[in-house]
């Protein structure tokens, strides 16, 4: 049960609760093959994924870290998915509770978004990274993560770069998906391992990658991560009530691994 | 408090930036109104997402957006809307078009469901006008 204790509070009156369980039928496919689709809010950030996962038990977020990222890539699209994976390590660095790994993150998406020429704003973001871990204020954090995240998109749509927008969305849910997927695959547990079944989110990352320019897909970064796309898709689509096993589980770890390492790997992008 | 205040200010005013086509008056001050009803699921402990999504609300009209969600997390979805749009519902469906079970809000012009899925997947969030004409909305949620 979901609560609204705090409804009275900020002078809300007339709360109707209601079962709504009175099912009106079902919308029809063409009415739902219309429906908006957006990066803003058709894709989870990777702070959702881990509250999943957190639920169950508990979580080593510490053991998840990986060593230091070179931030000195050249290639915007790389540049681009490494932003969203380290944007993902900062979510991680929340969860771990963890203040000196948060500013340390912090630090380098902004120097790494400089790489792109992002706004001078992000500067204030990191400061303000800084300035929560110091505190813990780790909802506080969290939000500011998506913040700054928003706010590298935001600043390479007005850059005529909105191409990249989709790679960091990407980026973070690659490197969140691996985290969360190596530790189901560690500590096996029906309820987590429910949350890597994700088939449309990776369709509708898949067909906002085909409607980049065709300068940038065929990149040999990008063409390499689309085209492990759709394998990856199909090791996430697991009937909706059925949990998947620990080989799958694996399976996903090693595909997402797979992509995380050539988006890492300096020699691939030219 | 204070602190949390200012960013869920930065929030607001980041995000009426972020979508690639300029937001209109009517549509800031939806969200506004969405903004509103989601502050108070905060105090629950449920994190508004940064991203957003405003349209127009129209009679007869299921508008239906994408999300993707994940087993195990609760989430609440607030929608606002401005005049001439008086009265809106929010409904969420599953990927087959199901409508699920979900706990509701109504006040006027602003309007929220929660529920928490069992499975992880696709579900389709609709906004609806139940009275007044076609006006400007805006849908935001919240997760924990």
């Amino acid at each position: 049960m979901i609560g609204l204790t705090r409804f009275g509070a900020i002078g809300l009156a007339g709360i109707i609760f209601a079962a709504a369980g009175a099912e009106t039928g079902r919308l029809p496919a063409d009415q739902l093959a219309k429906a908006v689709r957006t990066d803003a809010i058709s894709i989870p950030t990777p702070g959702e994924l881990f509250a999943a996962i957190e639920k169950p038990g508990k979580t080593d977020w510490s053991g998840q870290y990986r060593g230091p990222m070179p931030i000195t890539y050249r290639n915007r699209a790389q540049i681009a998915l490494n932003l969203g994976g380290l944007i993902a390590d900062g979510f991680i660095a929340v969860e771990a509770k963890d203040s000196q790994q948060v500013k340390n993150i912090g630090s380098d998406i902004i120097k790494l978004a400089k790489a792109l020429g992002v706004s001078e704003n992000l500067l204030k973001r990191g400061n303000s990274i800084n300035e929560f871990a110091e505190n813990n204020e780790w909802d506080t954090l969290q939000e500011e993560l998506e913040a700054t995240q928003n706010e590298v998109k935001s600043s390479m749509q007005s850059h005529n770069d909105q191409d990249l927008v989709i790679l960091v969305s990407l980026g973070g849910w690659i490197r969140g998906t691996q985290v969360v997927s190596g530790a189901i695959a560690r500590n096996y547990d029906e309820r987590s391992a429910k949350v890597l079944r994700q088939p449309a989110l990776v369709k509708f990352m898949q067909s906002k990658i085909n409607e980049i320019s065709p300068e940038l897909r065929s990149e040999p970064l990008v063409k390499d991560v689309s085209e492990e796309l759709t394998g990856i898709e199909k090791l996430v689509s697991f009937p909706a009530d059925k949990a998947p096993t620990v080989d799958e589980v694996r399976k996903v770890n090693e595909a997402v691994g797979k992509v995380m390492e050539k988006i890492e790997n300096k020699a691939v992008a030219r | 408090m204070k602190r949390r205040l200012l960013i869920f200010l930065s929030i607001f005013v980041l995000a009426a930036r972020i979508p690639a086509r300029a937001e209109t008056d009517a549509e800031v001050e939806a969200r506004k109104t969405a903004l509103d009803l989601a502050g108070a699921f905060s105090n629950e402990g449920f994190k508004i997402r940064d991203g957003h999504w405003c349209g127009t609300v129209k009679r007869n009209d299921h508008t239906l957006v994408a999300v993707n969600l994940y087993a195990g997390n609760q989430y609440w979805f607030s929608a606002g809307a401005t005049e001439p749009a008086r009265k809106i519902a929010v409904g969420v469906y599953d990927e087959t078009g199901k409508k699920v079970t979900t706990e509701e809000y109504n006040a006027d012009e602003k309007a929220a469901a929660g529920f928490s899925p069992t499975n992880s997947g696709q579900y389709f969030v609709s906004i609806d006008l139940v009275e007044g004409e076609a006006g400007s909305f805006c849908l935001i949620y919240s997760y924990k």
